[in-house]
């Protein structure tokens, strides 16, 4: 008690660059004794992890001194580390933005992220063995730490430059990461194509973003946060159209970063990383910098309500729009990529809408609960992957197994399909309470964190924006369905193949840090209970016009039942109907209940709404065709062939050929020529004077005698 | 006494016959005296004016001239001798080895 009072009258303020330094120090470590993949590290993999593990904890404990110092400084500071670039009027420095967004920002990051470095100390270990690759090890916890030091670099800047500089930083991570087993996946680079996807696509969102900030130093004359947000109201009462702009190109941003409609298209593929890189950086921070980027800017956005309702409606429209695309996955990790897609539209819904609270608060609990089912999808990965590698190596069982007729091999299984799991729950049962933890605080079941966090939204936008409060509720429909859905097929019934018959539970470096997320998710909700509004008061220092949403208890109930509905209805299909579909033969049993009742409707579904494909088209092959275009008409035969070839070489030609024929050859050679024709020419005249005979010579002579004695005489004569 | 200008009226026309004689004859011999005949009317001119205006110096170029006549004429005839040796003609025509 008395060392968080110190701590409060303290203004430990200007610890706030060792956010980034710590990690920063971290990956630098591990990359000079971490190791080259293919050679011995010098380092053991447990103290790589430590080290990458420890970075990221000093790192959370200088969040928390910061928390503790704002607590008795609410008005936070900014602090300048070194002045970044100055022309003219526009200056920039590295400064460092420390208010309760910021902090509540850092203190999610870093501790969401350490102990997902925890777990991966454990998932990688079995991670890097199972892809043949164990010298990788200490290039993951690189990356990871490399990503915390971008992230907090966008949460800590106090400027829209340095916030961009975080922005690119943790899009690259993510492209590094998204590809860490560059050479895997479908092809041997569905991977990698997977991290040029997610890479390429943000950058359009990205494209956005810079747009806006061109604007907003056009129309501000900076691109400090403070100076902004106060002339705000002023410039949009002389150019309304230009904080529209702003705000707009900014929601493109948001779109390509948090996965929003129409640039959603990168996350689920980017599912192709390690599942530690899913739950920190594809759920539970990353994706989250459009939504902090919208609440930050939240003094922009409540100056246009056009703005407003766009962004509330598309995040809306995504969140129904990823819920039912989850519901008809098979892997486990893909129906969870398509709940953060969802999960991330209720957030930028209410940020979009100013009920900037709300979406921080579910922010924070998503990350916990979101973290928490990835990393237990990870753990029910390798439980299957320990699974399939005892079958693969118990003769006797392989043996059986080839005389039944099925044929095992880890390149027809996929240990991620949930049609190949079932009945987890009596051989990982750490895993199964956590995940059922997340799963139930992701539907929304009081008293667990999302059902506080979803509810809040729901309530304000009931209050102000009642088409997205129906879309919203929607979608929390198919989400407490497709989780009931997840949990019924991977954890519920009989193991429908050998290598779920024998999974097994994974060590305590993996679940403990489980634990602590699910006890996050369990008390998550307690940040900002009705009627103690602690998270809203702690964000009003930030916001002034933050307002605690008020508890709605007919939303409440109709967001309960509903959700209490949808999981009876994932009961009624997949636990019931699923158990009778596994009496019938292997050949007729369809592999989704839901197939057959649906029809046609489940096959749009799982084929994600043919998006891809209509990018494919509309997109992609008409881009192809133009570069083909491009490269092979324009630039191969006209360019190339014609241009280069053809005016360019062919004039030159021409040119050399007129100066070496008939300049050099003509011109300047019958000058030569010429004298000496000339001179031969003379010469042949005057030999003819040359007589030989010397009364010519005396003529000659005496002629002149005579005419210079006659000019002579002339002149005396003249005078 | 004569005025001058019979004189140098002479020497003119002895002059005009020397050079005529130089330019037109084909003997080198009859060419020298022509020469010798110009250079005589040369000094008939100067003895002319000498006593006129009452000076020696032109009666001294005269005994210079007279000199270098006379070393002309042995060095010309010296050369048409040899000339006749090679060519066994002195006709002045025939010497155009030097034509262009």
């Amino acid at each position: 008690m008395a060392l968080i009072q110190t701590a409060q009258s303290l203004q430990l303020f200007y610890l706030v660059p060792w956010v980034i330094f710590f990690p920063v120090i971290g990956l630098l470590v591990n990359i000079i004794l971490g190791g080259k993949p293919g050679t011995k590290p010098l380092l053991g993999e447990k103290v790589i992890g430590t080290i990458a593990s420890l970075a990221s904890g000093l790192s959370f404990v200088v969040s928390v001194l910061l928390a503790l110092s704002l607590s008795g400084h609410p008005e936070g500071a900014t602090i300048t580390l070194l002045e970044w670039i100055k022309i003219g009027t526009l200056q920039i420095d590295w400064a460092f933005r420390v208010d309760t967004l910021s902090v509540t920002m850092m203190l999610v990051v870093s501790g969401v992220g350490t102990l997902i470095h925890i777990y991966a100390i454990g998932y990688m270990h079995a991670d890097v063995r199972h892809n043949d690759d164990p010298g990788r090890y200490g290039r993951f916890f690189v990356f990871m730490n490399l990503f915390i030091a971008a992230m907090m670099i966008l949460v800590t800047g106090s400027s829209y430059l340095v916030l961009f500089v975080g922005w690119e930083g943790v899009g690259l991570c993510s492209y590094l990461l998204i590809g860490f087993w560059y050479e895997k996946g479908k092809d041997g680079i569905g991977n990698a194509i997977a991290a040029k996807k997610a890479f390429v696509t943000t950058r359009i969102g990205d494209l956005g973003f810079l747009i806006a900030i061109f604007l907003m130093f056009w129309a501000f004359g900076s691109l400090q946060f403070e100076t902004i947000f106060a002339k705000a109201a002023e410039v949009a009462a002389a150019q309304p159209g230009i904080i529209l702009a702003i705000t707009l190109f900014m929601l493109l941003g948001v779109t390509g970063k948090s996965a929003q409609l129409p640039l959603y298209v990168w996350l689920p593929d980017a599912m192709a990383g390690p599942t530690p890189v899913s739950a920190l950086i594809h759920a539970a921070t990353m994706v989250t910098a459009g939504v902090y980027l919208v609440a930050r800017s939240n003094a922009l956005y409540s100056l246009v309500p056009e703005a407003q309702n766009i962004v509330a409606l598309v995040g809306g429209i995504t969140a129904l729009f990823a819920a039912t695309i989850a519901v008809a996955q098979f892997d486990i990790k893909k129906v969870l990529a398509y709940s953060t897609i969802s999960q991330l539209g209720f957030m930028v819904a209410a940020v979009g809408m100013g009920a900037t609270v709300a979406g921080m608060f579910h922010l924070v609990t998503h990350a916990f609960f979101k973290a928490l089912l990835f990393l237990s999808a990870g753990s029910v990965i390798q439980g299957m992957e320990q699974g399939l590698h005892h079958v693969e190596h118990d003769v006797g069982l392989k043996k059986k197994l080839k005389n039944e007729g099925v044929f095992m091999s880890e390149h027809h299984f996929d240990p991620q399909d949930m049609r190949n799991m079932g009945g987890l729950r009596s051989r990982m049962k750490v895993t199964y309470a956590v995940y059922l933890v997340g799963a139930l605080a992701l539907a929304g079941i009081f008293p667990l964190a999302g059902f506080w966090s979803k509810d809040e939204i729901l309530a304000d936008s009931l209050a102000t924006h009642p088409t997205v409060y129906w879309l919203l509720t929607i979608a929390a429909f198919f989400t407490a369905f497709y989780m009931g859905r997840q949990i019924l097929m991977v954890f519920f019934g009989k193991a429908r193949t050998e290598p779920a018959a024998h999974a097994q539970e994974n060590p305590p470096v993996m679940t403990v840090p489980l634990i602590l997320l699910a006890l996050l998710a369990v008390i998550g909700g307690a940040l900002n209970l009705p009627s103690l509004h602690t998270f809203a008061s702690w964000l009003e220092h930030t916001f002034p016009t933050a307002h605690a949403g008020e508890f709605n208890i007919v939303v409440a109930l109709i967001s309960t039942g509903l959700a209490l509905s949808a999981i009876f209805f994932a009961w009624m299909f997949y636990s019931l109907r699923y158990q009778e579909l596994q009496r019938l033969p292997f050949a007729k049993r369809p592999d989704d209940p839901l197939r057959s009742w649906l029809g046609p409707v489940f096959a749009v579904l799982e084929n994600k709404y043919k998006i891809d494909e209509l990018y494919k088209l509309v997109i992609l092959d008409p881009y192809v065709s133009l570069a083909g275009f491009l490269a092979q008409i324009v630039d191969g035969r006209f360019w190339h062939d014609w241009f280069h070839d053809v005016v360019i070489a062919g004039g030159f030609k021409l040119l050399t050929r007129v100066l070496a024929v008939r300049f050099d050859l003509g011109f300047i050679d019958g000058i030569a020529n010429g004298l000496a024709r000339l001179s031969q020419a003379t010469a042949a005249g005057m030999r003819r004077l040359q007589t030989g005979f010397v009364r010519n010579y005396a003529l000659a002579m005496f002629l002149g005698v005579v005419l210079i004695l006659g000019y002579l005489i002339v002149r005396v004569i003249a005078l | 006494m004569l005025p001058v200008i019979y004189y140098i009226g002479l020497s003119a026309i002895l002059f005009t016959i020397g050079a005529l004689g130089v330019l037109i004859r084909r003997n080198p011999i009859v060419i020298f005296m022509s020469v010798e005949l110009m250079l005589n009317s040369a000094n008939l001119a100067f003895v002319a004016f000498a006593r006129a205006f009452g000076e020696l110096n032109g009666q001294i170029f005269v005994f210079f001239v007279m000199t270098v006549a006379a070393a002309e004429v042995a060095v010309g005839l010296a050369l048409i001798v040899a000339i006749f040796r090679s060519k066994h003609s002195i006709d002045v025509d025939q010497m155009n080895t030097l034509k262009g």
